[in-house]
Parts: structure tokens; C-alpha cells; sequence
């Protein structure tokens, strides 16, 4: 019996759904609108912590050394600063990488090539590159270098100048106003994903108002409550899946022609790749949502005209 | 325990009064019994409370006072799995048909069985039986804003009786017809009591009472001021 009623149950969901298309068009596309927010809002997360990684890992701290300081004393350095438990690499670049690097990134500022042609000797002196394993972790490294060169002050420093002090407060602004709009944004698409799904609950609601005759007949003809119920649920469940497959079909032509645009401006995210990368995760996502959504406006709706 | 006026019961109203916000009285003290087999007309102007009556039958309606009995079970105490269970024993026609507008003819027959509970074989037998005792003929798969009110009725007809009621309720069935259609569905109600079902039927038509030749309950203003086997229409 259980399976002869589920059987039955089903058909009339299908059947309803497609006697009242006009009805069901309605809901599906008031659904999509739903689950596209959802949708924007994982995406619009992507962007956030992307552009926050991305960022992060620009952070570093390069050490430049004076022209005359010996490869030795720089080795000597760079080994103690490996040490440092916070320290997650250290890069060496030597004058003459210095040079050759300047040389290619001013190759079409002739000017500026032809003065440092002029000079007999190599003017620019050897750095060490410094990341850390957590952006916290710079300001002590930093007070470990200043101790360092405040050692060595009594012969002769090597070290010409720390950038630190300079990155920080781009860093850390940079950081603040990515936290803020991530904030920000979480904000209005939390109030986005609400408006919308109270919407999509009153749409379904309306629909099954429309119903409302027609569940006190089948109650006087004597249908059981879950029997009254289970077709409004499949129905609902149908609107979800429905909404679910228009919403993911319209994010592959969405994210492809942003792809790029993300790319550029958020630096790093692609976000079509991102898309496609994740997609089982945003088809899990998208479709829960929206069967969710279905089911429970659709007991919520029905069961007003349950009561005997 | 309840005593019966007749041995031979199926519905007894005891002292069953309804009021509205306590000064409208819809009902007042009505006490009646129905028999099995009966074949019983409710009459009065509108407003005279037979609506009420009837809905305190389907249990859609609880009394103010007294109770109503269905085989000696009193039908405002059961739970609410119980009251399906009774609507499935009692089968019902509206003046305003009430099918379900998104079922055809068949469907609409066939859904009173699923809610029953009841095999597709059995519904695949016993719905073209009753479309054949009803007369609808080849509109069986046309949706109810497809017929017209006389089909309409034969359906809801048809839908009341599929499951083999022991009770068949009709509430003012030809308000909405013609004569011709009118005399049909009586006909109709006619048959179906003769196959054995108790019939309670509410109307205000004059002509039906006056053919039909059987018990009528007189009621005014929420009162029964008359009970006659064999009655007419005095109002």
C-alpha cells in the first residue's frame, strides 16, 4: 500500500505540475531568482578570499644590502634568518641579478638605460626576499633585522635599507578594506538571500492558495492528510530541481563572459575556472537549496488547510 | 449510554443545538434518528440550518450542545484519523459539485479511491460501473469546466458513491439545475437508495419532495416544527 500510495502521490505531483503550468513557470522562475543569489553569494566569496590570498601573498619583506657588503656576510644573514621559526622562505638575489632584472624592466625606458650605462660600476646592491608563514608574523622579523643591523652598527652595516615599514601600511589598509567589503557584501546578500526566499514562499503559498477548495474537497472525500500533502511536496521538489538546473545553466554563459573581467580586476580569480573547478560542490549546493526551499514552503503552505 | 428511539439506528441527533458567537442559533435542540435504507429530504428555507445539520454529519461543524451519533459512535469525540475514516463511509454532493478542476471526469471518481486506500484493479473495475449507473457516456475524460452543470453533478454523484458509502449526503444536489437534469439526478439518488444506501437529501424544490413520495423533515429557524413519512412540501 505504502508503495502503491508513494507511486501515486508522485504522478499527481508530475500531473499537477504540468496541468498548472502557468502556475508552475511562476514559481520555477521566482525560484531561480533565489537560488541565482545563492549562487552569487558563493561566488562573491571566491572573489573575496581569492583577492585576500592574492594579496597576501604579495606581502613580503625585502632586505637591500649595501653595494660593498661581501656575499659572505649576506650568506650569513639569509642562513640565520632560515632559522627563524616564522620565516617560510628566503630568496637571495644577487647584484648581478639586481642588475639584469633592472636592465629588463626598464629595456624600453632608454633614458634610464643609457644613465646606467654611463656609470663604471654596478650601482645596486643585493637583496634577500623574506615571506612569512602568516602575515602577522612580519612585525617580529622585522624587529629581529633591526637588531640585527643595530649589532652590527659598531663596525660596518651591511644593510642599506628595510622595505617593511613602507608595505605595512599599504598592507595592512588593503586588508581592512577587503575585510570591510567582504563584510559589506555579506550583508546585503544575506538581506538578498532572505527577501528572496521569503518571496519564493509567498509565491508557492499563493499557489497552493489557489488550491485551497480543493484540499477541503479531497478532505471530504476523505484522503488522509499526507495523501492531500505528498503531490503539493512533489510539486515543490519538481519547482526546486527545475529552478536548480535554469540557475546552473545560465552560471556557465554568466561566469564565461566574467571570467576574465574577475581576472583582471580581482587579480588571480578566474571566476569560470572556479565555476567549472567547483562545480559538483555549487550543484550540491544550488539544488539542496532549492528542493529544500520547495519542500518546506510547500508543507508550510499546505498544511494551513489541513486543519479539520 | 445513549437511548436510542429506534432499535434500528444510523444517525441520531440528540439535543444538538449550534450557536454562532453566541446570539446567531443555527440550530436548537434538533433530535432526529435515520434508519439504514432510509431515504430521508431535509427542507427549509435558507437559513433553516439544514447546511449545518449536515455539516455536523461530516463532522466539518461541532455542536454548541448535544452530540450526534453515527452507529452509536459519537462522531465530535473521534480523532482526526477516525473522522477520515468516516468520511470514507459517507459519500457527499454539493450544490456547487466541488470536483477537483485539474482532474478529469475519471480521475476525479478514481481520486476518492486512491484516498481509500484502494488497488488499481479495483478502480479500473469499479469506476466505468458507476459512470454507466450515472449516465455520463463518452465525457469521462473531459476536465469539470468542460461539462456542463448536469454532468457536473452526475460526476460528484459518481464520486460520492465509488467507495460504497453506507451514507450518501446530498446538499441541495439541483440547486444549480435545470427541470430536466433536476429529475435525472433524483432519479439517480432514487436508484442508488433502492441498491440499499441511506440517503439524506436537503433541497428547497417543491416538485422533488412532492415525486419523490418519501420521509420529510420540516425545519424553520433552526428548529424541526415537522416529521412525516411520506411527506410534502408545507412551507
Amino acid at each position: 500500500m505504502f508503495l502503491t500510495n508513494t507511486r501515486r502521490v508522485i504522478r499527481a505531483g508530475f500531473i499537477n505540475f504540468w496541468r498548472n503550468r502557468v502556475i508552475s513557470l511562476a514559481s520555477v522562475l521566482i525560484m531561480t531568482v533565489t537560488l541565482f543569489v545563492i549562487g552569487f553569494v558563493i561566488f562573491l566569496g571566491a572573489l573575496f578570499q581569492g583577492s585576500l590570498e592574492q594579496i597576501k601573498s604579495k606581502v613580503d619583506v625585502n632586505i637591500y644590502f649595501t653595494t660593498d657588503a661581501s656575499e659572505e656576510d649576506i650568506f650569513v644573514l639569509r642562513d640565520s634568518l632560515r632559522e627563524l621559526p616564522e620565516v617560510a622562505s628566503v630568496s637571495y638575489t644577487s647584484r648581478e641579478e639586481a642588475l639584469a632584472n633592472f636592465r629588463e624592466r626598464h629595456k624600453d625606458d632608454y633614458l634610464t638605460i643609457q644613465a646606467l650605462d654611463e656609470l663604471d660600476d654596478n650601482p645596486l646592491g643585493a637583496s634577500v626576499g623574506i615571506k612569512a608563514k602568516e602575515t602577522a608574523q612580519y612585525e617580529s622579523i622585522a624587529k629581529f633585522l633591526e637588531e640585527q643591523s643595530a649589532l652590527a652598527q659598531g663596525k660596518y652595516s651591511i644593510i642599506d635599507k628595510i622595505n617593511y615599514e613602507q608595505n605595512k601600511v599599504a598592507i595592512n589598509k588593503l586588508t581592512k578594506i577587503l575585510a570591510g567589503a567582504e563584510k559589506i557584501g555579506f550583508a546585503v546578500t544575506v538581506f538578498l538571500v532572505l527577501i528572496s526566499i521569503i518571496i519564493t514562499f509567498n509565491t508557492i503559498r499563493l499557489a497552493i492558495y489557489t488550491s485551497r477548495d480543493e484540499i477541503a474537497v479531497m478532505r471530504l472525500v476523505g484522503a488522509g492528510n499526507r495523501y492531500i500533502q505528498g503531490p503539493f511536496v512533489v510539486e515543490g521538489v519538481m519547482y526546486g530541481l527545475f529552478s536548480a538546473a535554469i540557475t546552473l545553466i545560465l552560471f556557465y554563459p554568466i561566469t564565461l563572459w566574467l571570467g576574465d573581467v574577475t581576472d583582471s580586476f580581482f587579480g588571480g580569480i578566474n571566476l569560470f575556472e572556479y565555476y567549472v573547478s567547483n562545480f559538483t560542490q555549487i550543484l550540491l549546493i544550488i539544488t539542496l537549496s532549492g528542493v529544500v526551499l520547495g519542500t518546506i514552503s510547500s508543507i508550510l503552505a499546505v498544511r494551513k488547510y489541513l486543519h479539520v | 449510554m445513549v437511548n436510542f428511539e429506534k432499535e434500528n439506528t444510523m444517525i441520531y441527533f440528540d439535543k444538538v443545538s449550534k450557536k454562532y458567537n453566541d446570539h446567531t442559533i443555527a440550530l436548537d435542540q434538533v433530535s432526529f434518528s435515520v434508519a439504514p435504507g432510509e431515504f430521508v429530504s431535509i427542507v427549509g428555507h435558507s437559513g433553516a440550518g439544514k447546511t449545518t445539520l449536515v455539516k455536523m454529519l461530516l463532522v466539518e461543524e461541532r455542536p454548541t450542545e448535544g452530540a450526534v451519533f453515527f452507529e452509536s459512535v459519537d462522531i465530535h469525540g473521534l480523532n482526526k484519523r477516525s473522522v477520515t475514516d468516516l468520511r470514507r463511509r459517507i459519500g457527499i454532493v454539493f450544490q456547487d459539485f466541488r470536483l477537483l478542476p485539474n482532474k478529469t471526469a475519471y480521475e476525479n471518481i478514481a481520486f476518492a479511491m486512491e484516498a481509500a486506500g484502494r488497488t488499481d484493479a479495483e478502480i479500473a473495475s469499479d469506476v466505468p460501473q458507476v459512470l454507466e449507473l450515472v449516465d455520463l457516456g463518452e465525457k469521462v475524460w473531459n476536465f469539470p469546466h468542460q461539462l456542463s452543470g448536469g454532468e457536473r453533478q452526475r460526476v460528484a454523484i459518481a464520486r460520492a458513491i465509488i467507495n460504497q458509502p453506507d451514507l450518501l449526503i446530498a446538499d441541495e444536489p439541483t440547486g444549480n439545475l435545470d427541470p430536466i437534469n433536476t429529475f435525472e439526478i433524483i432519479q439517480i439518488l432514487q436508484k442508488i437508495n433502492d441498491m440499499g444506501t441511506t440517503v439524506v437529501l436537503t433541497t428547497h424544490n417543491k416538485g422533488v419532495i412532492d415525486t419523490l413520495e418519501k420521509r420529510v423533515i420540516t425545519m424553520e429557524g433552526g428548529k424541526i416544527i415537522r416529521d412525516d413519512e411520506k411527506g410534502r412540501y408545507v412551507l
